[in-house]
């Protein structure tokens, strides 16, 4: 069976070029930083299955070092001259490869299922996406090589070149996710969850549902993930003050505050991959820049989605 | 009270703009010491979730493919496109982008786009191109341009993809409820998501559509 283990060596085996590339490239200053960063990521990669949570931990540290001690910056771009002259010779051939992958992401999450071995699926079914996408990216670049005229290097030179201009950035979603996880484990969410109601009187319903939604906004941005917040506010107000004290409904309830969670994903720099990725990636010159063209509609729908539950959780 | 002195790492870091890489780590050995974990414990913890989440760096794997495209002039051939289409508006790239994820997202399809497979290589530059259509564009403007094709991407995939009976955040609201003696089905959830899912296209729309006027006003006053 194809499972998530074979696309992690895919990418281990990636980010293990890349630091081969970056380490042959005399002429940097920092490549030797460099390159022992994209190395030890792609040591995680593909062996992180089968290291120990210390060793795993340890790798992880010293992304962290690297990573926040500043890396190589990458190469330069092929001059706009160049690229105008490939885009003339390759003409509307370009398009086959880049709309291919959303085309066969599509394809295999919808069809891997019926794929066998036997009675075995072909494909683990708990991640036809993620595998369809390794997929994808194969065939993609396979149809590059056939259609379009470019030098053999360059997946890996202009990949790498892409990934360095990301940069430490690139790891910052995975850390934050794995931040969360000590989070939940020291037990951050209960003492949130205790501290909001000690704080603020709950005579009414409107009060329970403005600090219910505010919460979630509040520790969503805290923590980047409304998945984080919404054990600990339902738990600690939802449920308890909604539904038990004013006899709310908890599907209204929940539905409408994971949505106050989602604005506030929004508006933060916590929630790394959808806000700073996205800034690095589009070379902005303010790492911010994402979020701040987005906190005007995070906020005008946070307001309206407190007002619909206010005006929905009690009438049913 | 002690392990809230993590949070409070973390907001100090971002606002005095520290590197966030080595915020966020020094906020989980602060977190996992103050809740009581040895050193070792702590590693422990955060190597068993790095190793566990790998899955979220499957996206760089793309890469190496937008990177042969572009050096074979991708950008520069979409560019060439829309301008031929005159009918091709900076809004309304933005605005049918916006729909385009939220539907796809609704119908469970949230990993079909993104920002790496989508956004860089083909909206960003499409945009960019539609706007220059009428008119030359300011560097800033360019910037602009492209932080608001990001959030197209993020708001059409947040308020879609909760309209969706199977996805994460739907099937954990389910989970903790169920957990907490109250048995919902996913469908009543997934239908409570449909007015916000429709608010967020009229307020995020209208702000892409204006924005898109903005920029056309300030062409047409340097032209």
């Amino acid at each position: 069976m194809i499972t998530l283990e074979h696309v992690y060596i895919l990418a281990g085996l990636m980010f293990a070029a890349f630091a081969v590339g970056r380490a042959r490239d005399r002429a940097h200053p920092r490549r030797w930083r460099s390159a022992a960063f994209w190395g030890t990521y792609a040591l995680s990669f593909l062996a992180g299955s089968h290291l120990s949570d210390l060793a795993n931990g340890i790798l992880l540290s010293v992304l962290i070092v690297l990573g926040a001690s500043g890396l190589a910056r990458p190469d330069d771009a092929t001059p706009p001259t160049e690229r105008l002259l490939a885009a003339l010779r390759n003409g509307n051939r370009l398009f086959v490869p880049a709309l291919a992958i959303p085309a066969l992401v599509l394809l295999g999450t919808l069809f891997f299922k019926y794929l066998r071995v036997g009675t075995a699926p072909l494909v683990d079914p708990a991640h036809t996406t993620l595998i369809a996408l390794a997929f994808a990216v194969l065939i993609a670049l396979l149809l590059g090589y056939m259609l379009l005229r470019v030098p053999w290097s360059a997946p890996l030179t202009e990949g790498r070149r892409l990934m360095e201009a990301v940069g430490w950035a690139a790891i910052l979603p995975q850390t934050l996710a794995s931040l969360g996880a000590l989070f939940a484990s020291a037990g951050v969410g209960t003492v949130v969850g205790g501290l909001l109601t000690q704080v603020i009187p709950m005579t009414h319903g409107a009060t329970a549902v403005a600090t219910y939604a505010l919460g979630m906004l509040v520790f969503t941005v805290i923590m980047g993930n409304a998945f984080a917040a919404f054990p600990v506010m339902t738990a600690g107000i939802g449920l308890p003050l909604i539904v038990g004290r004013f006899g709310g409904d908890p599907v209204i309830m929940s539905a409408v505050g994971m949505l106050c969670g989602f604005c506030g994903t929004l508006m933060t720099p916590m929630a790394a991959n959808f806000n700073i990725v996205p800034a690095v990636l589009l070379e902005l010159p303010d790492r911010n820049g994402v979020i701040k063209v987005q906190i005007p509609t995070g906020a005008l729908l946070f307001v309206a989605n407190t007002v619909l539950m206010a005006l929905c959780v009690y009438r049913h | 009270m002690l392990v809230l002195s993590g949070i409070v790492i973390v907001i100090l870091g971002f606002a005095l703009r520290l590197n966030p890489l080595a915020v966020v780590g020094i906020a989980g050995l602060v977190t996992g010491l103050a809740g009581g974990s040895s050193l070792r414990g702590v590693i422990e913890t955060f190597g068993h979730a790095f190793a566990e989440n790998r899955y979220v760096g499957i996206v760089w794997l793309v890469l190496p493919v937008i990177g042969l495209l572009e050096r074979a002039g991708l950008r520069e051939r979409l560019q060439a496109v829309i301008i031929a289409l005159q009918a091709v508006t900076l809004a309304r790239v933005l605005v049918s982008y916006l729909l385009l994820r939220q539907v796809s997202a609704a119908l469970g399809l949230n990993a079909l786009f993104g920002h790496a497979q989508m956004v860089r290589p083909l909206i960003a530059p499409m945009a960019e191109a539609a706007a220059e259509g009428s008119g030359p564009i300011s560097n800033a403007t360019r910037m602009e341009i492209r932080a608001y094709a990001a959030s197209a991407d993020n708001v059409g995939n947040f308020f879609g993809e909760d309209v969706f009976v199977a996805i994460g955040s739907v099937l954990l609201m389910k989970g903790f409820l169920q957990q907490n003696g109250i048995v919902v089905t996913p469908l009543a959830l997934a239908r409570w998501a449909i007015p916000t899912a429709i608010l967020a296209f009229a307020i995020h729309g209208a702000r892409l559509a204006l924005f898109g006027r903005r920029v056309q006003r300030a062409q047409a006053q340097n032209a």
